[in-house]
């Protein structure tokens, strides 16, 4: 096989697999209308894709929170105030850190579970057998999983938040010998409600993201274990490139040129 | 009535069917034969719209599959039930759950008739106290004994069998087809069987076809299957490994290759 043909057999691949993308999304947005369908999953959904990843995500958000703090402090070196310490540690997790390392968990955790117990349901022809029974597939996997995924990444985020943000003021108290009122007169001083919501606002395109990605790659699985395994691998590393795409793209269309 | 017309189907460079014709009356049982991997169950998945053929077309009761709107391919679909080779049930869910899942969708009956439903038809597959169980419960044979109750839950018109004695022992595998047989003459269903275990084809089959290279190779009664002077419908039936019955092939050599040497003499009969 020589070089333009290779080229020429990758470039196909990849139209087709963006033509089968948009096709699934597609079918996935028509789904999302028969609300009776999908609706009894989601809260099942939500529990296991949500409140089960809460602890992850708040493991996550008290040691970003520590060394949110310390961080702030080494940096500052005298130079700074030592109660920006508060704002630093405010700004960093509602606005990035929250989202976006909590999102990352949730992609390995979420998006590989999703990838894996779909694609296991196509190997082993549950997919086809739920057809056969006149189920709509992405009814009944998928609109359920990127609700959920949607809906509850924000809330474990938000939790997220107040976790991290606790973490690095109690940081603050026990290292850096920090009170309660300065910590909190630097978190409130360039404090706005845009903060939170711009960090909720991306964590529910991750959800969504990370949950859609994961029921695509599981649906297309193929050939037994391995096919299951290539899936969840493929969901984790799409998923977390996908965190850092949308996050650049709300950096720079949302965030981008506010005061 | 399920009409294969002419059906082409490919993946990648592999031909599976290759102008595949074949018609299911009602009420009987067919039997499709062929080795593994010669496309019997993509032949069945096109029934039920599971794939699309390349060429030609499928029809059953004169609809024609491939181009039905979704929601009037759910419809058919109810009319048909499907046993997977594995059974492919739901290991979530309990095996009444597993059982009820068509009919729920349904949206007919009452919760009480389902569960009433789902006994009958446990009942009637000889399981009637498994209900609550999950799917890695059960040995094989049993999964696919719930994966026939599912499909006779809704009491189709059709029922298509994928393989259902593959990987059972003999036993076992007599007591699938008696349940086959009990389902065509009691309920008067009409059946597809897939399967490449002749002595279940001659049990529960009113006609068997075999599918070779892509088509069918020849078609007839339970008799006339037996009597065939076709080399390589011969070779199969009688589970030889050569054409002439000699030694088995040089290694490395399947039995489909062995037989493809005689396809120009055998000649088609489809």
């Amino acid at each position: 096989m020589n070089v333009i043909e290779a080229t020429g057999r990758w470039v196909r691949f990849r139209i087709e697999e963006a033509g089968r993308a948009g096709q699934f999304l597609e079918e996935a947005a028509l789904a999302a209308g028969s609300l009776r369908a999908w609706l009894p999953n989601a809260t099942q959904q939500m529990r296991r894709l949500g409140v089960d990843s809460l602890p992850i995500g708040l493991l996550i958000a008290v040691f970003t929170g520590i060394v949110l703090a310390l961080l702030a402090s080494y940096s500052f070196t005298g130079a700074v105030p030592l109660y920006f310490v508060g704002t630093l540690v405010e700004k960093t997790i509602t606005l990035e850190l929250a989202p976006v390392l909590t999102g990352l968990a949730l992609a390995g955790r979420v998006g590989a579970n999703i990838a894996a117990e779909l694609g296991t349901m196509r190997v082993t022809e549950q997919v086809d057998a739920l057809e056969t029974l006149s189920y709509d597939p992405e009814a009944f996997l998928v609109v359920p999983r990127v609700v959920a995924g949607t809906i509850m990444f924000p809330l474990i985020v938000g939790v997220a938040m107040i976790v991290g943000l606790g973490a690095g003021w109690l940081a603050s108290l026990g290292f850096l010998q920090l009170s309660s009122d300065e910590f909190l007169k630097g978190a409130r001083l360039f404090f706005g409600a845009f903060d939170i919501e711009y960090g909720l606002v991306k964590a529910a395109s991750f959800g969504f993201a990370v949950t859609l990605i994961g029921c695509y790659k599981g649906l297309r699985a193929r050939g037994g274990a391995e096919g299951v395994g290539n899936a969840a691998t493929q969901a984790v590393v799409y998923s977390a490139v996908m965190i850092l795409v949308l996050d650049a793209f709300w950096a720079m269309t949302w965030l981008h040129g506010r005061t | 009535m399920i009409k294969w017309i002419d059906v082409y189907k490919a993946f990648g460079e592999k031909k599976v069917l290759d102008g595949f014709t074949l018609d299911v009356r009602e009420g009987e049982a067919v039997a499709i034969i062929g080795y593994s991997g010669s496309g019997k169950s993509v032949a069945l998945k096109h029934v039920v719209g599971l794939l699309q053929p390349d060429r030609g077309t499928i029809e059953v009761d004169d609809k024609d599959v491939p181009t039905l709107p979704r929601r009037e391919l759910y419809e058919l679909r109810a009319h048909i039930g499907y046993v997977f080779q594995f059974a492919a049930l739901f290991d979530s869910m309990t095996i009444g759950d597993n059982v009820a899942m068509g009919l729920r969708k349904r949206g007919e009956l009452s919760e009480p008739d389902i569960a009433h439903r789902v006994t009958e038809a446990l009942e009637l597959v000889d399981l009637p106290d498994v209900q609550d169980q999950y799917p890695a419960e059960l040995s094989g044979g049993m999964r696919k004994r719930v994966g026939i109750a599912r499909a006779v839950a809704l009491r189709p018109k059709y029922i298509l069998y994928d393989e259902p004695t593959t990987g059972l022992d003999p036993v076992t595998s007599a007591v699938i087809d008696e349940l086959m047989i009990r389902m065509r003459d009691k309920l008067g269903v009409t059946s597809v069987v897939i399967t490449h275990d002749m002595r279940s084809a001659y049990r529960v089959a009113s006609r068997i076809a075999m599918l070779y290279e892509g088509r069918v190779r020849q078609v007839g009664t339970v008799e006339e299957i037996q009597h065939t002077k076709d080399p390589i419908v011969r070779q199969f039936i009688e589970g030889r490994a050569t054409l002439d019955g000699g030694d088995a092939a040089s290694p490395g050599t399947s039995p489909a290759t062995a037989a493809g040497g005689a396809t120009a003499r055998g000649g088609g009969r489809a």
